[in-house]
């Protein structure tokens, strides 16, 4: 098999953006004929939005769709003026919409909100999402073989290595533990990893910094299932192996197995996703990404690290003198604004909330600080609670834009006392080939037009 | 092994040796976990040329699909560091647990473990690690020394800047 065709068949899905179910052609054309006589353009501004009032189908009872089917707005035609705002009654409220169905699905008007897929990765719209948590449908990628389809009757896991009774779980058994649910944020070590050099930053926060995702995950302390097999008191490192193609391996540390690693089965209150490690996942809170395993089908206890592939050749940090760091697990205290945010523009002088996210793999964000000017003056942002440990934080900030040129930075403070660092300090320390745990400060640049650029340093 | 009155709730069931063995598939930095088996560098070449050339270059130089495995010797204090098999990783063994748990791309697990050692064995020599004529097992791996052995350094020291902010 050549990589070429690899890829275009297994290992790389083609993002489908256009085709969350099939468009009912017939309903759509009716409605644009319905609405196409009127005279009042109701909806300002571009894209998806100024199709609005075209794409509420309204369907005859006897026209009900089915669970699966979705109207369409015509993105594809010019937008079709309606009848929808005062003193017009909105056709949407003439006539009876579609009935409740199955599963559901976010409004067609907002279907351009859409991770970006890249070949083995796709990155989180941070700037489109609002509070701290992530969809399901939008919680960032990262595989290394492709996602493994698993049946969950099919799917086990083995404990074994240093400890008293090796044993197999199924799925329904690590679900009769006792379980709970926490919050927490997970980035992939490597997410903006593009600020390193002024040349390689990335134009938007989605692109830069959309390796962050935030969700509730439901499982079971791994600490219970531990105990249950009984840890020899000398095992200090545990191996993690996951049931993708790639097997992908990491070494923990006991100590934090023991402390608070989940075996999580489920994420935001539904399974878990097939991305996101279905049926069973390893969750190690604060920690970089890829150690917390997913597909978990392998944990065996040892007195050493294995020196897998992953924790040698990858997922570590080189340094200036070619020496390397080995099992720099933690994400440091790091935040970004999201809004207004490169890519976007602002619309306007006046009031502007500039707002983001905040957080730290050692505990809870304490303090967010905003400059408009580049880091000359910090002002403190409001932090919006609750303020978990290890989880984001949405931080807001009022700002009255004049129509003069900014920087817009964020500078976030963790209750260990770590304060966000520049990107100058760390590379003073680090070098600029060390890829991995860039936590520096962001700069968005605000033009006098508006226009929010990427910027450095 | 304990008693049941060790457990708290008796969930799961005891894994039998056999069902241990189909699994575990790791290899320690000692060799421990390495299977009996033996591969030599010209078995190897012939298997890099039918799964990992198309990758990884003819020479294991790399492609646009799959990273270099040779050369960067030396590079790694550089300005442009290169990291391959030869020149960043630190133990043999993680090479063979990789191939084998990994590779290749269209079959992971698929091969025989004679042919793990050969691909093993191939990716050494041709990285001018080990020479043509040796033979690579579950005694001779554990033995080769990679030239950035001594190139990793833990535990973490961060936090590593002036972070007191102002």
């Amino acid at each position: 098999m050549s990589p070429k065709n690899h890829k275009t068949s297994a290992n790389r899905a083609t993002p489908d953006t256009t085709g969350e179910s099939r468009v009912n052609r017939r309903s759509f054309v009716q409605m644009a004929g319905a609405v196409g006589g009127a005279g009042v353009i109701g909806v300002a501004g571009a894209g998806p939005t100024s199709s609005q009032h075209a794409l509420q189908a309204t369907p005859a009872p006897e026209d009900v769709p089915e669970p699966t089917e979705v109207r369409m707005p015509p993105w594809a035609e010019e937008p079709q003026p309606g009848p929808a705002i005062p003193p017009h009654i909105p056709p949407w409220m003439t006539e009876w919409g579609p009935y409740p169905s199955e599963y559901g699905t976010r409004s067609p008007f907002e279907r351009h909100v859409v991770r970006l897929p890249g070949d083995t990765s796709s990155r989180t719209p941070l700037a489109d999402l609002h509070g701290t948590m992530t969809p399901n449908s939008l919680f960032f990628e990262r595989h290394h073989a492709g996602i493994p389809n698993i049946d969950p009757a099919e799917h086990r896991l083995m404990i074994h290595g240093m400890v008293d009774r090796p044993t197999i779980f199924t799925v329904d058994d690590i679900k009769r533990f006792p379980a709970t649910s926490v919050i927490h944020f997970h980035e992939c070590s490597g997410n903006s990893g593009s600020e390193w050099t002024e040349e390689s930053i990335a134009p938007t926060v989605q692109a830069g910094f959309g390796l962050l995702s935030q969700t509730e995950w439901t499982g079971v302390p791994l600490k219970t299932v531990l105990d249950e097999v009984g840890v020899d008191p000398d095992a200090t490192w545990m191996l993690a192996e996951g049931a993708d193609a790639a097997a992908m391996d990491r070494s923990i540390p006991i100590e934090k197995a023991m402390d608070d690693a989940l075996l999580a089965y489920a994420m935001n209150g539904e399974a878990l996703r097939p991305a996101q490690g279905y049926p069973l996942r390893l969750v190690l809170p604060g920690w970089e990404g890829n150690a917390q395993i997913k597909w978990l089908r392998r944990l065996e206890l040892g007195d050493a690290p294995w020196q897998t592939r992953e924790e040698t050749s990858k997922y570590t940090d080189l340094m200036p003198d070619g020496s390397a760091r080995q099992f720099t697990f933690v994400m440091e205290c790091k935040s970004v604004i999201t809004n207004p945010s490169g890519g976007q523009t602002i619309s306007g002088h006046g009031f502007h909330e500039i707002s983001g996210l905040a957080w730290s793999g050692r505990g809870r964000i304490t303090r967010v600080e905003v400059s408009v000017d580049g880091g000359e003056t910090w002002e403190d942002a409001q932090l919006q609670e609750p303020i978990l440990p290890m989880a984001l934080t949405r931080f807001r900030f009022p700002w009255e834009w004049t129509g003069q040129a900014a920087r817009l930075q964020s500078r976030a403070t963790d209750e260990t006392g770590y304060v966000q660092p520049t990107i100058q300090q760390l590379v003073e320390v680090r070098g600029i080939h060390s890829n991995y745990h860039m936590n520096g400060i962001k700069t968005w640049a605000v033009a006098e037009s508006g226009e929010v650029t990427s910027a450095w340093g | 092994m304990l008693g049941d009155n060790e457990r708290t709730y008796g969930f799961g069931h005891p894994a039998t040796e056999e069902e241990i063995a189909g699994w575990d598939i790791d290899v320690k930095p000692d060799g421990t976990g390495l299977p009996p088996g033996r591969g030599t560098v010209e078995e190897g070449r012939k298997l890099y040329l039918e799964y990992g050339a198309a990758w990884h270059g003819a020479e294991g130089e790399g492609t646009d699909y799959a990273p270099a495995l040779v050369g960067g010797i030396g590079s790694l204090d550089t300005d442009s560091p290169k990291k391959t098999v030869g020149s960043y990783w630190p133990y043999a063994t993680s090479l063979f647990s990789y191939i084998r748990r990994a590779m290749p791309a269209s079959g992971p697990q698929t091969l025989t473990d004679d042919e793990y050692y050969a691909l093993t064995a191939w990716v050494l020599w041709a990285n001018g690690i080990i020479s043509e004529d040796e033979v690579m097992d579950q005694d001779t791996l554990p033995k080769v020394v990679m030239p950035n052995r001594d190139g990793f350094t833990s535990p973490d020291p961060r936090p590593d800047v002036d972070n007191t902010g102002d």
